[in-house]
């Protein structure tokens, strides 16, 4: 048995859950329960519709004591980590422009913090972004450098999703705390996986989402602490204390609240499981694949997430010859992308546009067994060595055969 | 699976992989936005392309071209195999992604090169060592088109409304 509470399926080894993550038993059941029961509006004064709000409260409260917050209302729900950095950010902007339009952030943000940011500059905030060293991670007198008289808002996130590397998000809180600027973290890749204590990390906002940590997708919140100033995104009815309008999504709330409680229960046997699984990795992995390149740090990262590149090989292709070998990866090559960039993430830290290529992202869940790692292994070893007899890049660095 | 039958077929099984030790032509072409690189080596005899081999870094699709290409020039005249285009080889796999028209679709250009590289050894203007051509995703005469959705937009534009895609300055 597993974390996860179930014999591991046979057939597909899923190695992506930072992409998604199955929902855990209690989950389903709560919610299978939720849509049975037909709940009413939890804003309807009605008996049916107090129901509701009772049930909406208490995964409030079971959300709040696994970020340790202060006091339930301190979360607002919304529809996953996107809004709540969209909220966090153009929020804070939109009510604090009259006091100064100066943010700071980082190159290695999720796309919905730089595309934000991106939306502001156009409005005439401006952005100071902050680069990364090569292990992928912030200093934090660089953010205490970069504050200016008219600095309104720092956003930085927790634990990076292409990397997996944990920024010192509570010595940029005491900078932040000390120049009494808002702090926001995006945390959506780190609560439920790892130890995420809002009144430890010294924020004032941050971001997080059910599904990291099996729950629903499409469910998420921004934890807002009392006092902070902030406008909401939605405007409409009065709910969620007036800061997110919209009738809430009850059904997804609930299974959100039950993944909460049992991640709270189970994170020291998740991080140990985790943890276990991706030392076996990246213990045995030099003696499947020589040179790799690693690009999580190896003390400040997420347990469960590798970064790794193979060298002269291009990641679609071992992302596709590992699906023929029932493996489910995710890659950071532009080529797997609708895009086709380059990741600013790896690139931030240092890695040229051809290693960059052939990054992979190994993540494990709570599913994963050591059986999975040694499967892995071997069908990577396959798929490095079948890729690199065919490379170009390989040949020039190791003569012609 | 964003990729055509013909496409992942070539993919798990390409054909004529490798080097030919003694090519009279070789021709390499590589593409700065995405990495993809790709080298063709021919082996011409009495003017037909006798043996064809390649190697390839680069995506699913990159792969796939550069098999299909090498099936289509095997066996062709030098002046039949001129005539391949990049639009043939993805039409014979059945089409390709259109956001990987651009990146991955390198395999005529680097068959034109060998070409080129073999008939300057038989005509001995040879340059001591080939260059590694770098494709521009856009060389077309004055117009320019968006690289990841393909429709036409305007010279130098940094934003493409149709996809919404933010774009580098050269496009």
């Amino acid at each position: 048995m597993t974390p996860g509470g179930k014999e591991p399926e046979m057939t597909f080894i899923n190695l992506d859950h930072i992409s998604s993550n199955p929902l855990l038993p209690e989950v389903k059941a709560a919610m299978i329960e939720a849509i049975q029961a037909d709940y009413a509006n939890p804003s309807s004064q009605h008996t049916p519709g107090e129901k509701s709000a009772a049930l909406l409260e208490k995964a409030r409260e079971q959300v709040a004591g696994l970020l340790n917050a202060a006091a339930p209302k301190e979360v607002v729900f919304t529809s996953g980590g996107t809004e709540a950095n969209n909220h966090a950010i153009k929020g804070v902007a939109l009510a604090n422009a009259a006091k100064g339009r100066h943010i700071i952030s980082t190159n290695i943000e999720h796309n919905s913090v730089i595309r934000s940011l991106k939306r502001l500059q156009s409005q005439d905030f401006q952005i100071t972004s902050i680069p990364v060293d090569e292990s992928g991670r912030v200093n934090p007198a660089d953010v205490a450098d970069a504050i200016r008289d008219d600095t309104i808002l720092v956003s930085v996130m927790h634990s990076n999703n292409e990397t997996g590397t944990i920024q010192p998000i509570e010595e940029i809180g005491e900078i932040t705390r000390k120049n009494k600027v808002i702090f926001h973290c995006d945390a959506v890749d780190s609560v439920g996986i790892v130890p995420v204590d809002v009144q430890k990390l010294n924020v004032d906002l941050l971001s997080f989402a059910a599904n990291p940590f099996y729950g629903p997708t499409g469910v998420g919140g921004l934890y807002i602490r009392r006092g902070t100033r902030i406008f909401p995104i939605l405007d409409g009815g009065v709910q969620e204390g007036n800061k997110r309008a919209g009738t809430e999504n009850l059904i997804g709330i609930i299974g959100m609240g039950v993944a909460a409680e049992v991640a709270k229960r189970d994170l020291e046997l998740r991080v140990a499981h985790l943890s276990g699984l991706k030392k076996k990795f990246l213990q045995e992995l030099p003696k499947f694949v020589d040179e790799c390149i690693i690009n999580t740090h190896p003390e400040h990262s997420l347990p469960n997430l590798v970064s790794v590149s193979p060298r002269y090989i291009e990641g679609e292709s071992v992302m596709l010859m590992l699906d023929d070998e029932q493996i489910a990866v995710s890659t950071r090559s532009a080529c797997a992308t609708g895009s086709l960039r380059a990741s600013h993430v790896l690139l931030s830290i240092g890695l040229s546009h051809a290693d960059a290529q052939g990054t992979l992202v190994i993540a494990f869940g709570v599913d994963n067994t050591e059986a999975d790692v040694d499967t892995f292994l071997e069908a990577l070893r396959k798929t490095v060595k079948t890729l690199r007899d065919i490379s170009p890049l390989y040949q020039k660095m190791h003569g012609v055969g | 699976m964003m990729y055509s039958k013909t496409v992942m077929d070539h993919f798990r099984n390409p054909r004529n992989v490798g080097v030919i030790e003694n090519a009279n032509g070789v021709g390499e072409v590589g593409n700065p936005l995405c990495g993809d690189m790709m080298t063709i080596y021919l082996d011409i005899q009495d003017d037909v392309i006798k043996d064809i081999k390649f190697q390839t870094f680069g995506c699913g699709s990159a792969i796939a071209v550069s098999s299909m290409l090498t099936e289509l020039a095997k066996g062709k005249t030098v002046a039949e195999a001129s005539l391949i285009s990049n639009k043939d080889v993805a039409e014979a796999l059945e089409g390709l992604p259109k956001n990987k028209m651009h990146c991955s679709n390198l395999g005529a250009d680097a068959l034109h090169m060998a070409i080129q590289d073999y008939k300057e050894r038989l005509a001995g203007t040879k340059r001591a060592e080939p260059e590694r051509v770098e494709v521009r995703e856009h060389d077309h005469k004055g117009k320019c088109y968006c690289p990841y959705c393909d429709i036409e937009i305007k010279i130098g534009a940094r934003f493409c409304e149709a996809c919404q895609s933010e774009l580098d300055e050269e496009h």
